[in-house]
C-alpha cells in the first residue's frame, strides 16, 4: 500500500511516500517500523494508542483503531496536527 | 604537601590541553558552544535537531565522545538520539524509554525524557533517564535500549505520591536529579516533582524516602511527612564529598550531610528581599562548601522571575551559612529572567566558571565562580538545559 508520510517523519523515510504491507493498520505500521526503525514509536505510544498530534486517514476517513482491516487498494495518509508556536 | 603540589600541577597541565564545551538544550533544538583554551571565545555548532524539543543534552565523561539528547517534537513521540563522535552524526535509540504495556491498555506513556545521567566509571555503558510522567529508566548499552524500573514506575505507593499529569510542574511532573554514588553504583538518589527525594541502596530494587527537614507549602494543611506534597527542583551531590547533597526545592534551599537523613534549610540565610526559591542548584567540582543558586520570585502568584527584575546568582563558600550576591555584568534592572532547573552549571576548570541559560534564550558565563558575568549568546530559543563538559 502507498502511505503518505508527513514532513515530520521524512527524516526516517527520506521521502513523502512509502510502501508498506499489512492486513490491519497495526500491521502496516509495524511493517513501516521494520523498514524505518523507530518510526512507529513516534506515532504510537507504548500502550498502543495513536499519539495526540498524529492523524491517520484511510481512504480519506480518520481512523483511531489499529485493528482496522486494510485492503491492498486502500490509501493511507499519515498527517501531523499541531497548532501554536 | 609536595604530593598536593604535584597533584595541582598535574591538574593544571591536564587542564591546559582540555577544552570546555557548553551543551545547550532548548525548546527548538540543541547547540554546542566550543570554548578556546582560555574560555574567551566560543565557536557555535548548531542547531542540531532544529524544531525538536531537547530537554537535556549530556556528554559522557567516561569516554569524552558519546552524546545523548532527550528529544521530542510537538507532533511526535519522544526518543533519545545518540552520537558517538561528539555530535558530528546522530542515531536514534533502538528502544527509547517507554513504560511497560498495561494489560488493559490504560497504562502510562512517556511524554518526554527529561533528565539523563551517565552511570559511574565502573559501569561504562550504563545510563539513567528520568521522564515525564515520572518514571525511571536504565540503559546498559550506552543508551541504545532502555528498560523501566518497575519497582518505582509501577509501584502503587510511588504512583500515589507521583499524582497525575495535573499535579506538579506545568508541562508535566518530572523525575529528575538521578544521582549515582561514585563509590557504590547501587546507591542511587532521585527527585520527583512532585513526590519528594528517594534513595536506593540496592540498585533500585527498594527505595527509602528522604524528605525529613523539607518544608511544604504553608497554609493548606499539607502534611510534611507525605512525599506527595514535596517538590524538589534540583538535587546535586558534591563530587568532592559524595556524602554531601544540596537541594533547591520549591520551598527553599537545603543541605544534607549523610549519614543524617534530615535536610537543613540553608536558604534561611539568604536576604529576605530575595528569598530562597529557585530552580537550579550548582555545586563546586572540588570544594563541598561551595554552591550556587539563581533565585526566582516566589511571592504572591509565584512569578518565578528574577526578584525585582534584577537577576543574580548567589554563592556560598561555607556550606550555606552565608550567601554572596553575584551580579557583576548582569543587567541591573528590568531583566525578568527565568532560569530552569537544568539550565545552570559549573565547569571543571582550575578557576571554575558558571554558566546559565534563560527562557528568553540568553547564555551567560560567570568567571571566577560567578564574580564576573558576560553574555555568550543571545536570541536562542527557550533554554531548557545547560551542561559544561570537557573535550
Amino acid at each position: 500500500m502507498k502511505v503518505l508520510i508527513p514532513s515530520a517523519l521524512r527524516s526516517y523515510t527520506q521521502g513523502g511516500h512509502a510502501e508498506a504491507r499489512g492486513a490491519t493498520l497495526g500491521e502496516l505500521l509495524a511493517d513501516l517500523d521494520r523498514q524505518y526503525e523507530g518510526i512507529r514509536f513516534r506515532m504510537v505510544d507504548e500502550q498502543g494508542r495513536i499519539r495526540r498530534h498524529i492523524r491517520i486517514f484511510i481512504n480519506g476517513t480518520q481512523e483511531h483503531d489499529l485493528a482496522r482491516p486494510l485492503a491492498d487498494s486502500d490509501e493511507i495518509i499519515i498527517a501531523q496536527a499541531l497548532s501554536g508556536g | 604537601m609536595a604530593t598536593a603540589r604535584k597533584k595541582t600541577a598535574r591538574r593544571k597541565s591536564a587542564a591546559a590541553t582540555r577544552r570546555t564545551v557548553i551543551l545547550v538544550a532548548t525548546r527548538k533544538g540543541a547547540w554546542l558552544f566550543h570554548g578556546d583554551a582560555q574560555r574567551k571565545t566560543w565557536k557555535v555548532d548548531g542547531p542540531h535537531f532544529l524544531g525538536h524539543v531537547i530537554s537535556h543534552l549530556v556528554l559522557d565523561p567516561r569516554d569524552g565522545k558519546t552524546l545523548l539528547a532527550a528529544a521530542k517534537t510537538g507532533h511526535l513521540g519522544p526518543t533519545v538520539f545518540r552520537s558517538t563522535d561528539r555530535g558530528r552524526s546522530w542515531k536514534e535509540a533502538a528502544q527509547p524509554p517507554a513504560f511497560a504495556k498495561a494489560a488493559d491498555g490504560g497504562g502510562r506513556s512517556v511524554d518526554h525524557t527529561f533528565w539523563l545521567t551517565p552511570g559511574p566509571a565502573t559501569e561504562p555503558d550504563v545510563w539513567y533517564a528520568g521522564t515525564s510522567p515520572q518514571g525511571l529508566f536504565r540503559s546498559a548499552d550506552g543508551g541504545v535500549t532502555w528498560a523501566p524500573f518497575s519497582t518505582l514506575n509501577d509501584d502503587p505507593q510511588f504512583r500515589e505520591w507521583m499524582g497525575t499529569a495535573q499535579d506538579g510542574t506545568p508541562d508535566g511532573p518530572k523525575l529528575h536529579s538521578v544521582i549515582i554514588d561514585p563509590r557504590d553504583a547501587r546507591h542511587l538518589y532521585i527527585g520527583m516533582s512532585g513526590g519528594g527525594v528517594h534513595e536506593s541502596a540496592d540498585g533500585g530494587r527498594t527505595w527509602k524516602t528522604l524528605i525529613k527537614g523539607l518544608d511544604v507549602v504553608e497554609g493548606f494543611g499539607f502534611d510534611p511527612l507525605q512525599p506527595t506534597f514535596h517538590d524538589p527542583h534540583c538535587v546535586r551531590m558534591c563530587p568532592s564529598n559524595p556524602d554531601r547533597l544540596y537541594q533547591q526545592n520549591h520551598c527553599g534551599i537545603y543541605r544534607l550531610d549523610r549519614p543524617s537523613d534530615t535536610w537543613v534549610r540553608i536558604g534561611k540565610s539568604m536576604p529576605k528581599t530575595v528569598g530562597d526559591i529557585g530552580f537550579p542548584m550548582v555545586v563546586h567540582p572540588r570544594d563541598d562548601n561551595r554552591a550556587w543558586v539563581f533565585p526566582m520570585d516566589g511571592s504572591g502568584v509565584w512569578p518565578r522571575v528574577s526578584p525585582g527584575g534584577r537577576p543574580a546568582a548567589y554563592g556560598t563558600t561555607n556550606g550555606g551559612r552565608t550567601w554572596q550576591r553575584l551580579d557583576d555584568g548582569l543587567p541591573q534592572s528590568q531583566a525578568w529572567w527565568t532560569v530552569k532547573r537544568q539550565a545552570m552549571c559549573a565547569d571543571n576548570a582550575e578557576s571554575v566558571a558558571l554558566y546559565f541559560g534563560t527562557t528568553s534564550g540568553e547564555l551567560w558565563m560567570g568567571r571566577d565562580g560567578g564574580k564576573r558575568w558576560r553574555c555568550i549568546a543571545r536570541h536562542l530559543p527557550e533554554i531548557y538545559a545547560v551542561e559544561a563538559a570537557e573535550l
